[in-house]
């Protein structure tokens, strides 16, 4: 490592080496070093390829705004290496070369290639032949970009978090004016949050909550999403104040971009931060003080000054002062052409507007320090509602008016630099031409996209002439800096191209993310909530296939979907049906609630009987349904569909608010669990467990009973979902495990099975009992439905769907929901069509499966309406094949109810 | 989108934390006409303005409110709990 003596302020710690490799080989650091910094002072000058060209690049900004340096860290790409500090044992690799960095084939594309490729080549070059265009694609893919992403990503293991903040002010920039403006806000009470992205340590403020090493990425209606780290923070705040600085521009000139080409800040950076020369003898080329600054600090490193071209006609007091140290300042000069092969060997300067060999002058160099002015960075500020203007004093856009709750402090607000009492002092800056040197080599206005001063003027000459057209042809401006580097010299050049005036020029709208930030610092915490029954242990346990059914985890099947289908058949199955919605409706007024919210009528239901509902729409449309059982006068137990739990209590609740009728509406689905105990031997097990006369006499369908079952208390609900003798038994989630067991216990010498969800398809199925969501849409109605009787157009109640009801019932809808059966053994897809007699479709598949217990297959189908009576025959195309299927309009097993009700 | 709502029952929150009910409109009270039901259901007044509208909190207390709030800007002017009685006939949205 090479490095200067102790600088004042500087950020490594040489006590503490820590080793990385770069490229695979092993590089030396100190603490505190950046990436870039350790790789530089161990003699690194290329640190990237460009995107186009595979040009060459080194250093240039070391304050993270400019695309030089980004490299990948652990594999991951876009990591700005000027910024990122340097960790024990992490991996960097470079970007965008092969096989190397130091030996870049793809640089064919500068030496051969450029005139084959101005802006939108691509487009022109690989158009024909048309069919060889997913080869170009493969072959440019691979030629540009900025890293790889590996296809296969293993789970992740980085952690991301979100953090919600609110606070009084926000505070963007933590240089020396924002860390006065918050330091004011707290003085005042105002809880004030602090960001400020740069390696300088802040001292703690007394109420102020600093957020080091982090960077705002955009306005969004008042969050200000910040990241940090493994954090993204929104942070909402009633005031916010953006000191967010400006930035260092550099000039556009003949192999600006060659490795060696600094600017002023970068190479003041590299000395005073992390001890590293920038180089052994430098030219400077400036338009304003802040560059000549710069320059007593190289010479006190030990940097020899060939000479300073500043691009001022009359020379500032500092110019004059460094006469003092020896050092020449060619007033009204500027730079021409950075000449090199690797890197910068010499540079060519020369006066403004005189050109010829007799009055330039090249100087032998490594180092060329540039500094083009400085453009407030005021995008965070523009998102945020402000507004800019051309500045024809400073030569750049500037913010002229601020919305409410905003301000502007320090450089972006316009002020160059606040001395130590905080006034404001302005500094006369020259305004560079839109490019020198022009005709010597290549001129880059834009580093990100390798966009040069030529292709921004054959973008104007191909009708390109506004600066959002000019922008989206040549992508200048789209790059990692987000227009930092290259939005003002663009402007520039696009003035001087179309000959208007830079304000009418205008700029590109600002937008975020203002910083390259992962994706997955956007995406937040990878999780996936997972709902699980107080039963799903016993699943596991069975060797049960686990599947999402919602937010769900449930039982699919225990290995054997037909042979579980037919244990409830032959026997006695028990099912897991804690997913159900259950709402518990309570008050005096809870039946004639229920009478508005369900087509049929509830007020009129028995304490103890249970009744089936599907509610409706006011547009007459299914929502959802479910059984409802009166406990009492006044208390109803109704279930809802799994997947419409949420949605229905929404429902319920929001009707109940606009009513204001005496009803308490309790969502129980969380808190209490059910099983579905249903087979011909169903009877017999449960009356083991139970004092309660479960006789078919005593205890009869759709009746709904309150009793102990293996000695927890449960609401017996006696339905017939699949077709069986079935009791569907509610309870304590906490006694989950407990009920399941006792009825697995009792059930087995009766040849129980458990049976999952599949099973349970199938045996509905059978019963054309219909899953809302799967047999019906958005714009199924009870009528097309096939349940008109579930509709009572004549209750005294109005109710919701009743106006749309009442149409669609004079009304035939063109299609209805019938059952098929196959004879040819085919199970058609789920989703597959039904065709008329020339092809055309009319109606599709909802539901298919073979049934064991009748031995064929059957299904459920829209179909025509005409179509829709049993004895007919409908057509039904299957990913091409086609099959005939015959309609049956009543339950394919015990069509009259003799078994369920038995 | 983004905005704070005060929640009546739990105070200031993110507007992620609550479901969106859409404006109140009054729910027909005796048996419209084909038309006027296709409106009720499928046409809204969408103000350029303020709009009172239906809230609920769906990640909070889960209770439906009223809100004034300014389409144009976001801007919140109150919110409540329906008051008896109903100040717009009915809910629907």
């Amino acid at each position: 490592m090479s490095r200067l003596p102790n600088q004042p302020g500087e950020l490594i710690n040489r006590d503490k080496v820590i080793r990385f490799t770069f490229d695979g080989k092993p590089v030396e650091a100190y603490g505190g070093d950046t990436i870039a910094s350790a790789l530089f002072a161990a003699g690194r000058r290329t640190f990237s390829r460009s995107f186009k060209y595979h040009r060459r690049r080194g250093l240039l900004c070391c304050a993270g705004q400019c695309p030089n340096c980004i490299v990948a860290v652990g594999g991951a790409p876009g990591t700005r290496a000027c910024t990122e500090p340097v960790r024990e044992g992490m991996k960097v690799d470079h970007l965008n070369a092969q096989p190397g960095l130091d030996l870049d084939v793809m640089r064919a594309t500068d030496l051969v290639g450029t005139k084959f490729t101005p802006p939108g080549f691509y487009y022109k070059t690989f158009i024909r032949p048309r069919k060889l265009w997913p080869l170009y694609e493969k072959v440019l893919r691979h030629a540009a970009g900025l890293g790889v992403l590996r296809k296969e990503q293993p789970d992740r293991e980085w952690r991301t978090e979100y953090r919600r903040r609110h606070a009084d002010v926000l505070v963007i920039g933590g240089g020396t004016a924002g860390q006065r403006e918050a330091a004011a806000a707290a003085a005042q009470g105002d809880d004030v949050v602090l960001v400020d992205e740069g390696p300088l340590p802040i001292e703690p403020i007394p109420g102020v909550e600093i957020l080091a090493r982090a960077s705002a990425l955009g306005y969004f209606d008042g969050i200000v999403p910040v990241w940090q780290g493994d954090i993204l923070h929104q942070i909402r705040a009633r005031r916010h104040v953006f000191a967010t600085g400006a930035i260092e521009q550099p000039l556009v000139f003949a192999g600006n971009d060659l490795p060696g080409v600094m600017l002023s800040g970068g190479a003041v950076r590299l000395t005073q931060l992390y001890a590293v020369k920038p180089g052994t003898r430098a030219v400077v080329a400036t338009t304003s003080d802040r560059g000549l600054a710069a320059v007593a600090g190289l010479q006190d490193a030990g940097v020899e000054i060939a000479a300073v071209a500043d691009l001022r006609e009359t020379p500032s007091a500092a110019a004059r002062s460094l006469s003092g140290r020896g050092i020449q300042v060619l007033a009204g000069h500027t730079i021409l052409e950075a000449k090199g092969g690797k890197a910068v060997e010499s540079a060519v300067l020369g006066p403004i507007g005189v050109t010829g060999a007799s009055v330039e002058k090249t100087f032998d160099c490594d180092l060329v320090v540039v500094s083009g002015g400085f453009v407030p960075a005021t995008s965070l500020l523009l998102q945020a509602g402000a507004k800019s203007r051309y500045d024809p004093e400073r030569g750049c856009f500037a913010i002229s008016a601020l919305p409410p709750g905003v301000s502007a402090v320090g450089d972006v607000a316009g002020v160059d630099q606040a001395d130590a009492d905080g006034h404001a002092t302005a500094v006369a800056t020259a305004i560079p031409p839109p490019v020198s040197g022009a005709g010597r080599g290549k001129c880059f206005a834009c580093l990100c996209e390798d966009v040069t001063a030529k292709d921004i003027r054959l973008s104007v000459e191909e009708g390109y002439d506004s600066i959002e057209l000019s922008k989206r042809y040549t992508t200048v401006t789209m790059g990692p800096c987000q227009g930092r580097m290259c939005q003002l010299p663009a402007i520039r050049l696009m003035a001087k191209e179309t000959g208007q005036m830079l304000e009418q020029v205008g700029t590109t709208t600002a937008r975020p993310p203002w910083v390259s930030v992962p994706m997955g610092v956007l995406a937040g915490r990878p999780f996936e909530p997972a709902k699980r029954s107080s039963i799903h242990g016993r699943h596991r346990e069975l060797g049960a296939t686990i599947k999402w059914a919602g937010d769900w985890r449930r039982a699919y099947d225990y290995g054997d979907p037909q042979g579980e289908a037919l244990a409830v058949h032959q026997a006695a199955g028990l099912i897991d049906v804690s997913t159900l919605g259950k709402l518990l409706v309570r008050g005096p007024d809870a039946g004639e609630f229920l009478d508005r919210l369900y087509p049929n009528r509830f007020s009129d239901l028995k304490p103890g009987r249970i009744r089936y509902g599907v509610i409706s729409s006011d547009a007459g449309r299914i929502v959802d349904d479910g059984t409802i059982c009166r406990i009492d006068d006044d208390t109803f137990y109704v279930t809802t569909t799994s997947s419409g739990a949420g949605a229905v209590e929404e429902w319920f609740s929001w009707w109940l608010a606009d009513w204001r009728m005496d009803v308490k509406l309790t969502d129980l689905t969380q808190g209490l669990s059910a099983v579905n105990l249903a087979g011909p031997q169903a009877r017999e097990i449960l009356s083991e467990l139970t004092d309660l006369d479960c006789s078919a006499e005593a205890f009869k369908y759709l009746d709904g009973k309150q009793a102990q079952i293996a000695g927890v208390q449960t609401l017996i609900l006696r339905i017939g979902f699949v077709g069986e003798i079935g009791y569907e038994i509610h309870f304590a989630a906490a006694h989950g495990e407990h009920v399941w067991d006792a009825l697995m216990d009792a059930g087995r010498e009766h040849g129980i099975r458990p049976f999952g969800l599949e099973p349970q398809r199938i045996l509905r199925l059978q019963k054309m009992h219909i899953l809302v969501g799967q047999d019906t849409d958005s714009e199924s109605t009870p009528f097309g439905a096939a349940m008109p009787w579930i509709v009572k157009l004549d209750k005294d109640t109005d109710f919701i769907g009743k106006w749309a009801l009442e149409h669609y019932a004079d009304e035939e809808p063109a299609t209805r929901l019938v059952g098929f059966t196959l004879p040819n053994g085919h199970v058609p897809t789920e989703g597959a069509v039904i065709m008329d007699a020339g092809g055309a479709p009319v109606g599709q598949v909802t539901s298919s499966r073979f049934s064991p217990v009748l031995d064929r297959v059957i299904g459920m189908a829209w179909v025509p309406s005409p179509l829709a009576r049993d004895g007919s025959q409908v057509t039904i195309s299957d990913e091409g094949e086609t099959m005939q299927a015959h309609v049956q309009t009543r339950p394919f097993f015990d069509p009259d109810g003799e078994v369920l009700r038995s | 989108m983004s905005f704070l709502l005060t929640c009546p029952n739990c105070g200031v929150r993110e507007v992620t934390d609550f479901g969106y009910g859409g404006e109140i409109s009054a729910r027909p009270r005796s048996r419209p006409t084909l038309r006027e039901l296709g409106e009720y259901n499928y046409f809204r007044r969408n103000v350029a303005g303020v709009q009172r509208e239906w809230w609920f909190h769906r990640s909070g207390c889960r209770a439906w409110f009223i809100a004034e709030r300014d389409t144009r800007t976001n801007e919140v002017l109150m919110t409540a709990l329906p008051a008896a009685p109903s100040p717009n006939g009915g809910g629907a949205a």
